[in-house]
């Protein structure tokens, strides 16, 4: 799948906007003033940015808005409700937080179940995908919460971050692990996507046109196995190790932001490689896999 | 569901249909052209159509791409630089013909051959011919001399019609189809409709091929020949079918000349026929055992008669193919089958044949008189194109299928090959070729034509060839197509003479219509002592902005075809199909926008002008308004017009005066017009009293031709002698041995003459094919067919792909004794071993076609023209003469005799990734532009996206 | 609406014959020329380096190593399957893909594609493409405004891409007829659905490529010895059995 800029800013920025959310209306973290001003406007800004970038992948955004109606079969559609719903059940709290005016917590804690459930919508758009096998997997959305749970417990803090960062390197090693087989276990070969099998072992001989397509853009990218070595080393130091080794460091909140932006840079990695090293099974008709 | 959006289902298509004819490629389909608000919005087949019935290929349906391609000319040009610098002014029409009137007038006065006028992909050739012809240079033909003149030659001259599309199989009854070197080559879609047909019904496709794409990707079997030696494989078909006596007797007996007598007498009469009293061939009659008339009612003919030491043309032909030369064992390693399969090939044949025969119940009776009760067909049928006729021995190759044919009794008869009207038509109701030249005077007759001997060659008094392509020459005595692949080169070295003004009409011969195109490129640009162009003037037609058009010093913008007018001819290329005689027209279902005018309505006013007979009335002034003027009004012959259809009062058809409703009446009819052969003609047409009679009166000609397939050919004998030193005219020495050779008058194969090239270490036979999705330059400015094939890669067999280790992304230096290439490789294991291969013309120059520069059709297409040379390497036999690289019966463009060697070239050792070799970028000369409308409005936000969408990843 | 209709009352469809496809083009661009009209599907840099646009339908060619025969190649047109169970539906936010329950054709509402992509992503057939100027999705619609517009003469209601097709390789019909030309098609020649494993049950079906290879004709038995006999013996053998 070609890693578009836009759904990769999308989910790793809302995910760790919909976490921190998560945390702070959780009460992990109890902020009050300027100071909970500040980290709600974070955690909306992380978030609200995620679902902005996420419009730049719309070919079409005028009709935004109907994105909301099939919230019955559609996770996109639930994504939008959940993440909707979470701002705005958890904006009374942000207000409470930062004026003082003492709302029950219940609010932010019924805010947290929704901003986590808007992580797991998000998830669910690319694990319900069957014909990317490597997304269509339980441990997807299992990756999108732990980054988000990690996100939110460092930035809140919480002295258990380390720990919560290491799951997330654990996950996404998983998820490597359990990835690299999913196409293979699929089944799927340009036999099966012709039905060729039948008569023999098809292989590409001219592609339908010589020139380029939305599919060819869109949904078959090829990046180099020694590469996506690299940039897993660089995700798996820069989202998990390194963070957590920063926050055991006596750093107060310079160790918090450092961490947060190094985890960032780690998590861009990451999701970059879950869009790229996903394969569509439409490659097989290009000939990418045989 | 109720919350189903309602949608418009019923939404009228277009304002208004209108029905003309389709020319992306040479196929002429019928087309409606929709239309909405004046412009053009949809084209879909005609079903009414009697060629395609409905259908409609992939170059037709992006018909609309071409009106609006950008790169239209827009008005008429004059060089302003240096030829081939592509600096051009814009000139007035009036302007414009003025200069061409001043150019030709002096040369029609003084020496009408200094002007040389060839057509390439003319659908007009009856006016274009008709008007050279009135000039009176020699020096006229049309593109068929490097297509494929073998095909059509060599199926005239021995059962008076052609593969090509002048014939086509039964499809309705046929079970056994053999097709031997088609690819998308005529006829185009007639053809895809007789698969799918057969397909349909289960029949037996076979293909032999040395590529398996298309046609042959879908046949049952598939044997992948060696390139050039298709010949010797049907011979061996043939040898097998007559070791086991599986031929028809009865037929060969009754309807070709195997049962004539062949002098056997030494001297300047041997081998042609003996004749009676009356200078007639015989035969002899089983019943009395003597002789009696060809034609006579009731004869018996005896196929294995001696008569006076002559013996017949049966017995020459069973001595010549039983012979151990032919036999499968013999040939196998050659054509790269094996004789197992040869063997089965020939058994299948004879199964279907004679085994699996049919019967037609139509009585019909001969041409001698005889009555017959039925129909008895032979379901096996064939067709072959250019991969068996563009080698040098492509015309012999061509006579060796026909006589496959005739001797499974498969022609004219139900299951197998069927002759379109106006063919089946002997050499005899052919003319002549027509050359002498008088000033200011036409030719006595057309410029091309069958010879039947040496005394109808194009010779001037001293020997030396009349026409600047030397056809009809001893170098190839049967050019029925003239050679326009030579015309460049001869004018160039002044050989036989120098001309003065080349007029071309779409032809693209600075490019991929030319062997050895740089050269070519050298040769419009080069200047002689005096500092004048070596070619002084040259006159372009064509529509687009082609590679041709810089070499030219003035040109004039032809429309696109929904533009104009033009006839689909009886007297030319007809729409015919074996159930019909059929001819079609143009009409301008669109106004063209530009200064630009359909050709022949030009070449009509410059016609005018130069006050050529024909052309003016007798008070000087233009006798045709324009084309449909033309097309209309003018005759041919008394009553004979460009269309048969709508003539005298309307109801008048063949044969009848103009009438001046008659292009109404086409456009009416659906732009075409049909006279249906009736039911007891439809078959053993060229021997078949009723369509005899038919043809006559629809005017093919003015009286019965009945004939006799030519197994043995009589006209080839007599040059065959000329060359053993008989008979008054005699060809120059360098030439006696190959036409010995080659006029041999039963069908022979010899190895093709690129073959020698095989000693230089050129083993690897190189070849191209037609797209079915491109045709030839015109679809690379097609925005939706540059989509589709805008790129090509040489194709290169298991054998060779892994002896040198290629892999994806190398590339391939491709040399031969005529050149080198440096091009993009690919794998193809349904290949033969030893043959590499390219889609056709997909390369283009940089800066033409309205492409942009860095096209990849300018930077990795690629041709394959470069490596083949227009001339045959100098040899000690030739003496000194320059001989084309042509079949040396027809002077067919010899294509595919092409010998490489191919060595690998890593990808990272080819970085700049540009084909070579490369040429100068053309400046653009003046076109239309634009193109299809942009959304602007949507441009913003598109820019937009792209900043954040993807970098063009590896695609 | 993006939920599916359960049976549908008619499963229209294709059949695409890859024993008879030339792999000629003619439907590619027929099915441009119907949906473009001039607006429906675009082109970018069409005269450019890198053209590119918005095909419906598509011909791949493929060669096919068979084991004991020569190699083939195969042409394979691809197209929207229009499947009974859709996932490009189910996932769209908006509604704006839909399966029309009448027919069980599969079609976009342009008016409220957002040009998400994720219907193209969940297609595992490559049957979707977003225009790149209107940056709304494009799919086969079977010709839904040809096959009931009553403004075409009858023969003419049928996709454009059967319409044109010059082999006859492509059948237009309804799968839920069991005596349908299709359905009879696919019965008789094996017509079979692509990946089947990923759960989306097609409509469209394929035809296999017959069998291929030499025939198996009786040999052919030599009149008899030519060169024990000379061609004398031959002619009375043969010429005898007029």
């Amino acid at each position: 799948m070609h890693p578009a800029p836009s759904v990769i800013l999308f989910s790793t920025l809302s995910g760790l906007g919909f976490g921190f959310l998560a945390f702070l209306g959780a009460g992990v973290l109890l902020p009050s003033g300027w100071w909970a001003f500040f980290l709600w406007g974070l955690a909306y800004g992380l978030a609200v940015a995620g679902l902005l970038a996420a419009t730049f992948h719309l070919g079409n955004r005028k009709n935004a808005l109907k994105a909301f109606s099939q919230w019955r079969t559609s996770w996109l559609s639930r994504e939008a409700w959940a993440s909707v719903a979470t701002l705005a059940v958890l904006a009374p709290m942000a207000l409470s937080d930062w004026l003082g005016l003492g709302l029950p917590r219940i609010i932010g804690q019924l805010g947290a179940v929704l901003a986590l459930f808007t992580v797991f919508t998000t998830a669910m758009i690319y694990a319900q995908i069957k014909a990317v096998p490597r997304w269509h997997l339980w441990l997807t959305p299992v990756m999108f919460l732990s980054f988000a749970i990690a996100a939110g417990a460092m930035l809140s803090g919480a002295v258990w971050a380390p720990l919560a960062l290491l799951a997330v390197g654990l996950v996404l090693l998983a998820l490597w692990r359990v990835g690299d087989g999913a196409f293979r276990r699929a089944g799927q070969t340009l036999g099966t996507a012709t039905g060729l099998d039948r008569i023999g072992l098809p292989t590409l001989f001219e592609p339908a046109h010589t020139a380029g397509n939305y599919l060819l853009r869109e949904m078959i990218f090829v990046v180099g196995r020694k590469h996506a070595r690299r940039l897993r080393l660089i995700a798996l130091v820069l989202a998990s190790l390194l963070p957590a080794l920063i926050l055991l460091l006596p750093l107060g909140w310079a160790g918090v932001t450092l961490a947060a932006l190094v985890h960032l840079a780690g998590a861009l990695a990451a999701r970059w490689l879950f869009f790229a090293e996903a394969e569509h099974v439409v490659g097989l008709y290009y000939g990418v896999r045989a | 569901m109720n919350d189903q959006p309602r949608i418009d289902l019923s939404r009228p298509v277009s304002d208004e249909v209108r029905q003309t004819t389709c020319y992306m490629c040479a196929c002429r389909c019928g087309i409606n052209v929709h239309l909405k608000s004046g412009k053009v919005s949809y084209i879909e087949g005609n079903r009414d159509h009697p060629i395609n019935k409905g259908v409609l290929c992939a170059k037709g349906a992006s018909g609309i791409m071409q009106v609006t391609a950008p790169s239209r000319l827009r008005a008429p040009l004059r060089r302003v630089g240096p030829r081939g610098s592509g600096a051009f002014e814009v000139i007035s029409w009036d302007e414009a013909l003025e200069t061409a009137v001043s150019w030709m007038k002096p040369l029609r006065e003084t020496a009408p051959r200094k002007l040389a006028f060839f057509t390439g992909r003319d659908q007009s050739q009856s006016l274009t011919g008709w008007w050279a012809q009135n000039f009176g240079t020699p020096n006229y033909a049309a593109h068929g001399g490097f297509c494929s003149v073998n095909m059509a030659a060599g199926g005239i001259y021995t059962i008076g019609g052609a593969f090509w599309e002048f014939g086509q199989p039964d499809w309705e009854r046929t079970k056994l189809f053999v097709m031997f070197g088609v690819a998308e080559d005529h006829d185009s879609n007639p053809i895809k409709i007789g698969i799918g047909k057969l397909k349909a019904r289960g029949a037996r496709v076979i293909s032999v091929n040395p590529i398996r794409t298309g046609y042959s990707a879908v046949a049952d079997d598939w044997i992948g020949i060696t390139p050039g030696t298709d010949g010797l494989l049907i011979l061996s078909l043939i040898h097998c079918l007559l070791e086991a006596g599986k031929i028809d007797l009865d037929y060969l007996a009754q309807w070709t000349n195997a049962p004539l007598l062949v002098n056997g007498a030494e001297g300047a009469e041997k081998g042609l026929f003996a004749r009676n009293a009356e200078s007639q061939p015989f035969v002899i009659d089983r019943r009395s055992g003597h002789p009696s008339p060809w034609d006579g009612k009731g004869v018996q003919p005896d196929l294995g008669a001696e008569w006076q030491g002559d013996r017949t043309v049966f017995r020459h032909m069973v001595e010549e193919y039983l012979k151990p030369d032919y036999a499968p064992e013999t040939v196998a390693d050659r054509c790269g089958v094996t004789a197992g399969r040869i063997r089965a090939l020939a058994a299948e044949l004879a199964e279907v044949a004679f085994e699996q025969a049919i019967t037609l119940d139509r009585p019909w009776v001969d041409f001698r008189g005889n009555a017959h009760d039925a129909m008895p067909g032979r379901p096996v049928s064939f067709h072959a194109m250019r991969g068996i006729s563009a080698h040098s021995n492509g015309f012999q190759t061509a006579r060796a299928l026909h006589l496959l044919q005739i001797i499974l009794g498969a022609v004219e008869t139900p299951g197998g090959y069927r002759l379109k009207p106006p063919y089946p038509k002997p050499i005899e109701a052919h003319p002549t070729p027509h050359f002498v030249t008088t000033p200011g005077k036409p030719l006595t007759g057309p410029h091309l034509g069958y010879v039947r001997s040496p005394d109808d060659l194009a010779l001037l008094p001293d020997g030396s060839p009349a026409r600047i392509d030397k056809a009809f020459s001893w170098e190839n005595p049967f050019s029925a197509h003239g050679l326009m692949h030579m015309l460049i080169p001869n004018a160039h070295a002044g050989d036989p003479y120098r001309i003065d003004t080349l007029f071309l009409y779409m032809a693209n011969m600075s490019w991929n219509s030319s062997m050895n195109p740089a050269r070519v490129m050298e040769m419009l640009t080069e200047k002689g002592a005096d500092g004048e162009y070596l070619i002084p003037r040259i006159i372009y037609s064509d529509a687009y902005a082609s590679e041709m058009v810089a070499y030219a010093d003035l040109i004039l913008p032809d429309t696109t075809y929904l533009e104009r007018h033009d006839c689909i001819s009886l007297l030319d290329r007809p729409i015919s199909e074996p159930d019909a005689a059929g001819d079609a027209i143009r009409w301008p279902v669109l106004e063209p926008d530009r200064e630009v005018r359909c050709f022949q309505s030009v070449l009509l006013d410059l016609g005018a002008r130069l006050g050529l007979p024909g052309m003016v009335n007798e008070d000087g002034g233009a006798k045709f308004k324009d084309y449909a003027d033309y097309i209309v009004t003018h005759q041919r012959r008394p009553g004979v017009g460009p269309l048969m259809g709508f003539r005298g009062d309307g109801s008048d058809e063949g044969r009848g005066a103009p009438n001046p409703d008659q292009m109404e009446r086409y456009i009416a009819n659906g732009a075409f017009y049909q006279a249906h052969v009736p039911e007891a003609a439809a078959f053993m047409k060229p021997w078949n009293a009723a369509y005899q009679d038919w043809a006559v009166k629809l005017g093919f000609y003015e009286t019965p031709q009945p004939y006799l397939f030519s197994i043995w050919s009589e006209p080839m004998r007599r040059f065959q002698l000329a060359a053993e030193g008989f008979g008054p005219r005699q060809p120059p020495d360098h030439l006696r041995e190959r036409l010995k050779r080659a006029m041999h008058p039963l069908p022979v194969w010899y190895a093709p003459y690129g073959d020698e090239d095989a000693a230089f270490g050129y083993t690897v036979h190189a070849l191209t094919q037609r797209p079915m999705d491109m045709y030839h330059s015109w679809g690379s400015q097609n925005a939706w067919l540059r989509q589709i094939k805008g790129r090509n890669a040489l194709y290169l067999p298991t054998k060779i792909w892994e002896a040198q280790g290629f892999m994806a992304g190398d590339w391939a230096r491709v040399s031969s004794r005529a050149g080198v290439i440096t091009v993009p490789a690919a794998h193809m294991a349904a290949l033969n071993e030893n043959t590499v291969w390219t889609w056709n013309a997909i390369g283009k120059r940089k800066g033409t076609w309205g492409l942009d520069a860095d096209a990849p059709e300018a930077t990795t297409g690629f041709l394959l023209n470069h490596l083949i040379s227009e001339l045959l390497p100098d040899k000690a036999e030739h003496r000194g003469h320059r001989l084309s690289n042509s079949d040396p019966v027809t002077g067919q463009a010899a294509w595919f005799d092409c010998r490489v060697r191919v060595e690998r070239v890593a990808a990272e050792d080819h970085a700049r990734g540009l084909s070579e070799p490369s040429f100068p970028q053309l400046p653009d000369p003046p076109r239309a532009g634009g193109g299809r409308a942009q959304n602007f409005s949507k441009s913003f936000a598109k820019s937009f996206r792209k900043l954040l969408a993807p970098v063009e990843g590896k695609r | 609406m993006t939920a599916l209709p359960g049976a549908t009352e008619r499963r229209l469809g294709l059949v695409v014959d890859l024993d008879t496809c030339v792999g000629c083009q003619a439907c590619v661009t027929a099915c441009k020329g119907w949906n473009d009209q001039g607006h429906g599907l675009s082109d970018q840099d069409a005269y450019g380096a890198n053209p590119s646009g918005t095909f419906l339908n598509r011909v791949h060619s493929y060669q096919v190593a068979v084991p004991d025969a020569a190699p083939q190649i195969v042409n394979f047109p691809r197209s929207c399957l229009h499947c009974d169970d859709a996932p490009c539906v189910t996932v769209c936010p908006t509604g704006a893909s839909y399966k029309r329950a009448e027919d069980g054709i599969v079609l976009v509402n342009e008016d409220a594609c957002i040009g998400c992509g994720l219907c193209a992503w969940a297609c595992p057939y490559g049957a979707r493409e977003l225009d790149a100027d209107q940056g709304v999705m494009k799919k086969c619609t079977l010709c839904v405004d040809r096959i009931y517009n009553d403004t075409l003469p009858e023969e003419d209601r049928e996709p454009a891409c059967v319409r044109t097709c010059p082999t006859n390789a492509r059948h237009f019909g309804d799968f839920s007829d069991p005596d349908s030309a299709v359905s009879r098609l696919v019965a008789e020649r094996g017509g079979y659905d692509l990946m089947p494993e990923m759960g989306t049950r097609p409509t469209n079906k394929y035809l296999p490529p017959r069998r291929k290879g030499p025939g198996q004709p009786s040999p052919l038995a030599p009149l008899l010895d030519v060169k024990a006999t000379g061609i004398a013996g031959w002619l009375d053998r043969v010429l005898g059995k007029i």
